[in-house]
């Protein structure tokens, strides 16, 4: 378990100005699995997500210390860059954000940008992570319209696509349901179950049943802190804390 | 690497060329303020400030511009005051009566966005065609009701933008407890936002006080200090203009002080709109 | 049986009260919404006689401006007008996208502490007092540097210290704007894209200023009816010269500055007041044109957003 570990948090604290968001998180997240961080709202859960990528450094007065390790190499020192870091982890967040583009464009926009021009090669992946994401039927005629005209729930599969593009391996979901309708919900669920097989998938939710369905591995975090974490079977069937016991109970959300 | 090196270099690039637009921009200012004092406040003295031009103000040498200041004072509270009386209420009636029907206020709120845009100078060209017609002379009323025309819409904006803030649930809460609309318009509404609407009021004070073209038809100039609404008045602005072309030093340096005194005022302005705007952020109640 | 007379009148006061401030709100209300009209009826009222002796096309497009001979040709003036606008926009622009991109995006606390009140202050300075630098300042270094650098004896008078002291005038009025611009676009989609490895800079060339594209533009566009309709300060440095302008160095002579400085012999010649009316409405109707269409264009755009 302990080798498998594909990023590995030590020691890590952020504050923004005065308010101490996330304190001394320790945590393990293995690899080619779904890790769930779970916990009321507020609690640190998107903060910590965020960190992962250094997504974290856009805000004002952010201070972050400690180590997170990708693959054994602390990516929090200033030694890497830190696009390449991020490109190794694809971003889902709470609604779909489609670029203000065409939806082939949003598809290969990673690639672009890093300077792959090759028309040939981008169609072809712009096919393959269509497919990837059960989306490539609904759009094959319309990629040169604007992202935004496709439904809420086609829009964030096309994000999943995007991220997907630029060949991470890890993906990082930040309640990427919570603006779907449930069948748009199961969709992006079942997609992850089969994802696992070639990501390290780490999802933050709020929703109890969610992570029930599809975690393997779960982090409990309340207040800044990480209360509880190992495999699901074991924090859901058998909780060591009072806090989490009192959360799985639905004392408090 | 080397397209990531370029990159970088175009990064950084903007990136100083960014920061040195926003250093011109405070800078600007800077020399704005400097120049004009540097320029003017030699000319500032206690008789500049007390006295009224003396054999004329574009050929006397002697004297000051208190014709101006006292003039540009009137001229604008009374601007300021007609505005308010008009505005306070289009801004409460949008916010209380006319909440349910947001298509309706928004409608008016565009319109008020495009009198906003209209040049001053048109409203002074209006204000003189409205002279003619009423057969009325250039005089202290007519400059202030141009000006209070011009001002009105940036005062009713202003003030809608502060009551727009007020929740909801206080106008409800309010309307349960069987007060009139009227009632909760001026009590609770204005009261809530006084430090909101004494910005507001302030900003359109300035606008007043620092226009020249709505004026230059409407209010006229004169060495003296008026004492009935029907005669013609000096201003701080026009004073300035007038006297700056005069070829005789000592006229020029009148320009030069109004504009100091000019500059002072609207410094006072904006320090004043500053503390109420932090009052008013911190009494806002937040729901 | 007095207590309750007492209540009764109380609530009649309260209910009469009530009538008279609503009747008092409607006024006020219909004062606001007619004055465009009003205006817009005044000013052709007074330039009527004008355009019933010529028509508009010729007065627009006809060259001459000889009022004693009863000839008003506005074309050197609308000429004028459009290079103190356009090229005023064209040095404010940049200026104002970088420093709104820079404040939104990369600046620290410090520097939008201290911006914010500058920004404020340049938009409160009046006009006289921009025009009063303009002299002070613009003019001579046209006339003492920038002139004798592109080899010109020139008294600085002239259309670019009109549009220099014009830009400085309209950049916190399209500032303001642009800021709130780029703030409406939600931090996600800056941040999807830089989640795909795009570096800040790739993100806001080919993120935020696209999706702001609309937004930009009206900023623009109310900025350059601004600077159509501003007078003094113009006036003041741009040389008032009736003559069609062929360069940024000559002399120029804007409507608004038409306007205000001929007030004076406007009523002893026939016709004059009535072209200085038709000058002022021409004024009117492009300025509400362009702030029409631009405002237009922002309403359109935050509801996209939302």
């Amino acid at each position: 378990m302990e080798n498998n570990a594909k990023i590995e948090i030590k020691d890590l604290n952020l504050s923004i100005g005065k308010h101490h968001i996330l304190k001394n998180i320790n945590a393990s997240i293995p690899s080619n699995k779904i890790t769930v961080i779970l916990g009321p709202s507020g609690c640190g859960k998107t903060t910590l997500l965020k960190s992962l990528n250094r997504l974290t450094e856009l805000y004002p007065d952010v201070k972050m210390h400690g180590e997170i390790c990708l693959d054994g190499q602390n990516i929090l020192n200033g030694r890497h860059d830190v696009t390449q870091i991020r490109k190794r982890m694809g971003l889902l967040s709470q609604r779909p954000y489609p670029l203000p583009m065409s939806i082939y464009k949003n598809v290969t926009y990673g690639l672009r940008i890093s300077g792959r021009k090759n028309k040939l090669f981008l169609q072809k992946r712009v096919e393959h992570y269509l497919r990837e994401v059960n989306l490539w039927e609904e759009v094959k005629d319309r990629l040169k319209e604007p992202a935004g005209s496709l439904s809420i729930g086609q829009q964030q599969r096309l994000c999943l696509a995007r991220g997907l593009a630029v060949d991470p391996a890890i993906i990082l979901a930040d309640e990427p349901t919570s603006a779907l309708d449930p069948v748009s919900s199961q969709a992006i669920e079942n997609m992850f179950q089969h994802l696992k097989q070639r990501y390290t998938i780490i999802l933050v939710t709020h929703i109890l049943r969610q992570a029930k369905r599809i975690a393997d591995n779960v982090i409990f975090m309340y207040l800044g802190e990480v209360v509880e974490q190992g495999p699901a079977d074991a924090v859901f069937e058998n909780p060591s804390k009072e806090k989490t016991k009192a959360y799985l109970n639905g004392v408090f959300y | 690497m080397f397209l990531q090196k370029l990159r970088k270099g175009e990064e950084k690039f903007f990136r100083v060329v960014m920061f040195l637009s926003t250093l011109t921009i405070a800078m600007v200012l800077l020399l704005i303020i400097f120049s004009v004092l540097y320029k003017g406040l030699p000319s500032v003295s206690w008789e500049m400030l007390t006295q009224v031009p003396k054999g004329g103000f574009y050929f006397g040498k002697e004297g000051g511009i208190l014709n101006a200041i006292i003039g540009s004072i009137y001229l604008s509270l009374g601007a300021t005051l007609l505005a308010f009386v008009v505005g306070l209420p289009v801004a409460l009636y949008m916010n209380v009566h006319l909440i349910r029907r947001q298509k309706l206020v928004n409608t008016i709120r565009f319109f008020l966005d495009l009198l906003w845009g209209i040049p001053s100078i048109v409203y002074g060209a209006f204000g003189f065609s409205i002279m003619i017609y009423l057969g009325l002379r250039v005089s202290l009323l007519a400059g202030i009701i141009t000006v209070a025309l011009f001002i009105i819409p940036i005062m009713v904006r202003s003030m809608d933008e502060v009551l727009k803030s007020v929740p909801r649930g206080l106008l409800e809460a309010s309307l349960s407890l069987g007060s009139t609309r009227s009632e909760i318009s001026y009590i609770v509404f204005f009261k809530q936002c006084i430090p909101g609407i004494m910005t507001a009021v302030l900003l359109s004070f300035g606008r007043a006080i620092g226009d020249a073209a709505s004026i230059l038809f409407t209010a006229g100039f004169t060495d003296h200090i008026p004492t009935s609404l029907s005669q013609p008045t000096a201003t701080l602005p026009l004073s300035i203009f007038f006297q700056l072309t005069s070829p005789i030093p000592e006229v020029q340096e009148r320009a030069y002080a109004s504009a100091v005194v000019l500059i002072a005022f609207i410094l006072i302005i904006s320090i004043l709109s500053r503390i109420f705007s932090q009052r008013f952020n911190k009494n806002k109640i937040d729901f | 049986m007095k207590t309750g007379n007492r209540y009764r009148s109380i609530q009649v006061n309260r209910l009469w009260r009530e009538k008279l401030h609503s009747l008092w709100m409607n006024i006020a209300l219909g004062i606001v919404i007619i004055l465009p009209f009003l205006i817009a009826i005044g000013l052709l009222w007074k330039s009527e006689m004008l355009l019933e002796e010529h028509s508009l096309l010729n007065l627009l497009f006809s060259r001459e401006w000889k009022p004693l001979s009863g000839k008003f040709g506005f074309y050197p003036f609308i000429i004028s007008s459009l290079w103190v606008t356009i090229l005023a926009l064209l040095i404010a622009a940049p200026i104002c996208l970088l420093t709104a991109i820079h404040l939104t995006q990369y600046a620290d606390t410090w520097v939008l502490k201290v911006m914010h009140p500058v920004i404020d202050i340049l938009a409160g300075i009046p006009s006289v007092i921009y025009g009063v630098w303009g002299i002070l300042v613009i003019v001579p270094f046209i006339s003492d540097y920038l002139g004798p650098l592109f080899g010109k004896q020139i008294s600085g008078y002239s259309i670019l210290a009109g549009a220099i002291v014009l830009s400085i005038m309209i950049i916190p009025f399209i500032l303001n704007i642009l800021i709130e611009v780029f703030k409406t676009i939600p931090n996600e989609l800056s941040e999807s894209s830089l989640a795909l490895g795009a570096t800040q800079w790739q993100t806001i060339k080919y993120v935020l200023i696209k999706k702001g594209m609309p937004g930009i533009i009206s900023a623009f566009g109310l900025g350059l009816s601004r600077a159509f309709g501003e007078t003094i300060a113009v006036l003041m440095v741009v040389g008032n010269v009736t003559r069609i302008p062929t360069g940024a160095f000559q002399p120029g002579y804007p409507l608004p500055a038409l306007i205000a400085n001929n007030y004076g012999e406007m009523m002893s010649i026939p016709l004059y007041d009535s072209a200085l009316m038709l000058a002022a409405l021409i004024l009117f109707l492009v300025v509400l044109i362009f702030n029409f269409a631009s405002r237009i264009l922002i309403i359109k755009m935050e509801k996209r957003s939302q």
